[in-house]
């Protein structure tokens, strides 16, 4: 579904990502791992073409990203859901549209789903906050409202950034175990994290697999986890 | 006509749609007040400058109308021959291609009309006045050299004076009056577009955040666009409504023509009184096309 081929990455500067290539295949879950600064965040970005790589050719669902135009790049998009390290939620609407936004953005008409986000937001468990704003919410709030948001429009991908980044581990279980269904409803899912204790605590229930960047490249890590 | 009014039924098709949509982008508060004050001064600046372009436009027709018809034939000549030359000349006239009429003025008529230059019981008569025939052309018009050549074998003492020489200047500055009045309200137009482009431009600037988060979640350009353009064409139509009929309001009390109009005020005249209500339909157009270019230009420097 998302296929990178031989891609290299640098912010203009030195080389960051080095010959990666990987081939996302459908169900599948993988956790990216690496030190902080490796370029997680880089690699997401460059799967759900937010970043162009400086060389390699990207695939989406078939596609090959240099040949989209902006409206072809937004369509994937919609068919790929993103938890952002930072969230990215606009500040200034209640939480209930911050996470309909994705259905607003394809067309969509918002009233119509209404039992869906319901459904949607008693699973993150977010029904009492639907409308508070995004900076009244905790990083755990946060994270699951981003979780719901990135689901809305039913997609085959998701990405996750940091999805248990400030959260304690209580919390990032419960986040984890929402990924989990995902998957588990048919979802590839990528998760990139530094923290080891949720990958041990993810492969007791998934086939996880690990990718790790390291010294500018991508290695598949060993049976050690 | 239709070319005009499809893009006219886009904007309007887009000011009635989803609001919903356009909350994604917060209240753009001082640049949205920036257009709405701009799209103000410059309609209420617009509608005088449209003033002047249609009262000068009246102006430059009326002397072009009503004196290019009219001309006179002046004859001096000593008291005896006054009456050969004038019937001379009325005999010229009268078989000369392009003229409609003839006529003599009597004394009374030329008595009437020194009378503002000397006082009414001044005796005329005795004065060694000249004759003045009262000359209508038609609309084709006569050869003016051609009948002062004839003129000048057979009434020496005539001359014809047709107003060319000094009624083309006098046309010839209104027509140039006509033409700053339009070039004024292009411009007005074209500096509107220009302030609403900046205002919009500082809008999506501060909401960069914003239009990267909408990007990210699968929004078309003109998704994002539309929600700006909406609403900086909204705030444009609004201002110019009211700086027009405040324009408008100005101009209706300014002293008016007076009846015999020689010097026509400024101001719109029956149903002239519509062209300024056009201006803010065309500041909208200006509002809307002025965001959109803005929009989409800064939206593609954005992944
Ligand atoms: N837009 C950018 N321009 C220039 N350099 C950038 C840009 N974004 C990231 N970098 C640099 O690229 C490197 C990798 O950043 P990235 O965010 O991908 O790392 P990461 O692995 O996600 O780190 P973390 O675990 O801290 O989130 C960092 O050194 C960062 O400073
Ligand atoms: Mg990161």
């Amino acid at each position: 579904m998302i296929e990178l081929e031989n891609v290299s990455h640098s912010y203009g500067g030195s080389e960051l990502l080095c010959d990666m290539s990987l081939n996302l295949a459908p169900a599948s879950f993988h956790f990216l791992t690496g030190p902080s600064g490796a370029g997680k965040t880089t690699f997401l970005k460059i799967c759900y073409a937010e970043l162009h790589p400086s060389h390699g050719a990207v695939r989406l669902f078939g596609a090959d990203l240099a040949g989209l135009d902006r409206d072809g790049v937004a369509r994937m998009r919609r068919r790929i859901g993103v938890v952002h390290q930072d969230c990215g939620f606009l500040d200034h609407l209640p939480l209930r549209e911050n996470i309909t936004l994705p259905l607003l953005a394809a067309g969509r008409d918002v009233a119509a789903e209404d039992r869906n986000m319901a459904e949607l937001l008693n699973w993150v468990g977010l029904t009492q906050r639907a409308d508070a704003l995004p900076p009244q919410l905790s990083g755990g709030e946060r994270q699951r409202a981003a979780l719901a948001r990135a689901v809305i429009l039913s997609p085959d991908v998701i990405l996750a950034d940091e999805p248990t980044g400030n959260v304690d581990w209580e919390m990032s279980l419960r986040i984890l175990q929402l990924l989990i269904e995902l998957n588990r409803m048919g979802k590839a899912i990528v998760i990139a994290t530094h923290d080891m204790n949720l990958i041990r605590a993810a492969k007791t229930q998934v086939a996880a697999r690990v990718l790790r960047i390291q010294d500018r490249r991508l290695y598949l890590a060993g049976a050690d986890l | 006509m239709k070319a005009l009014l499809t893009p006219l039924g886009r904007i309007a098709a887009l000011l009635a749609s989803d609001p919903e949509a356009s909350r994604v982008v917060p209240p753009t508060g001082f640049a949205a007040r920036l257009t709405l004050f701009t799209a103000a001064t410059m309609a209420f600046l617009a509608v005088f400058a449209l003033a002047l372009a249609l009262a000068s436009g009246r102006l430059a027709d009326r002397w072009a109308d009503a004196l290019a018809r009219t001309a006179t034939v002046r004859i001096s000549a000593p008291p005896g021959q006054m009456g050969t030359q004038t019937e001379a000349v009325l005999r010229i006239l009268r078989t000369t291609p392009g003229i409609a009429s003839a006529r003599a003025m009597s004394d009374i008529e030329q008595r009437r009309l020194l009378e503002p230059w000397f006082s009414p019981d001044l005796p005329v008569e005795t004065l060694p006045l000249p004759r003045l025939i009262e000359v209508t052309e038609t609309r084709a018009g006569t050869d003016a050299e051609a009948l002062r050549l004839r003129l000048a074998v057979e009434a020496p003492g005539a001359v014809f004076d047709d107003h060319t020489r000094w009624r083309q200047p006098l046309v010839r500055a209104a027509g140039r009056l006509r033409l700053l009045g339009w070039t004024a309200v292009l411009l007005i137009g074209a500096s509107m577009a220009a302030m609403i482009a900046l205002a919009s431009n500082a809008a999506l600037a501060a909401n960069a955040q914003v239009i990267g988060v909408l990007r990210l979640v699968g929004a078309r350009d003109i998704f994002i666009a539309r929600a700006f353009v909406r609403r900086f064409t909204r705030r444009t139509l609004e201002g110019a409504a009211i700086g027009t009929l405040a324009g408008m309001g100005v101009v209706a009390l300014l002293p008016g023509d007076g009846p015999d109009g020689f010097l026509t005020g400024l101001g719109f005249s029956g149903a002239q009184w519509i062209v300024p209500l056009l201006l803010p339909v065309l500041a909208g157009a200006i509002g809307f096309a002025a965001t959109r270019w803005t929009a989409m230009r800064m939206l593609r420097r954005i992944t």
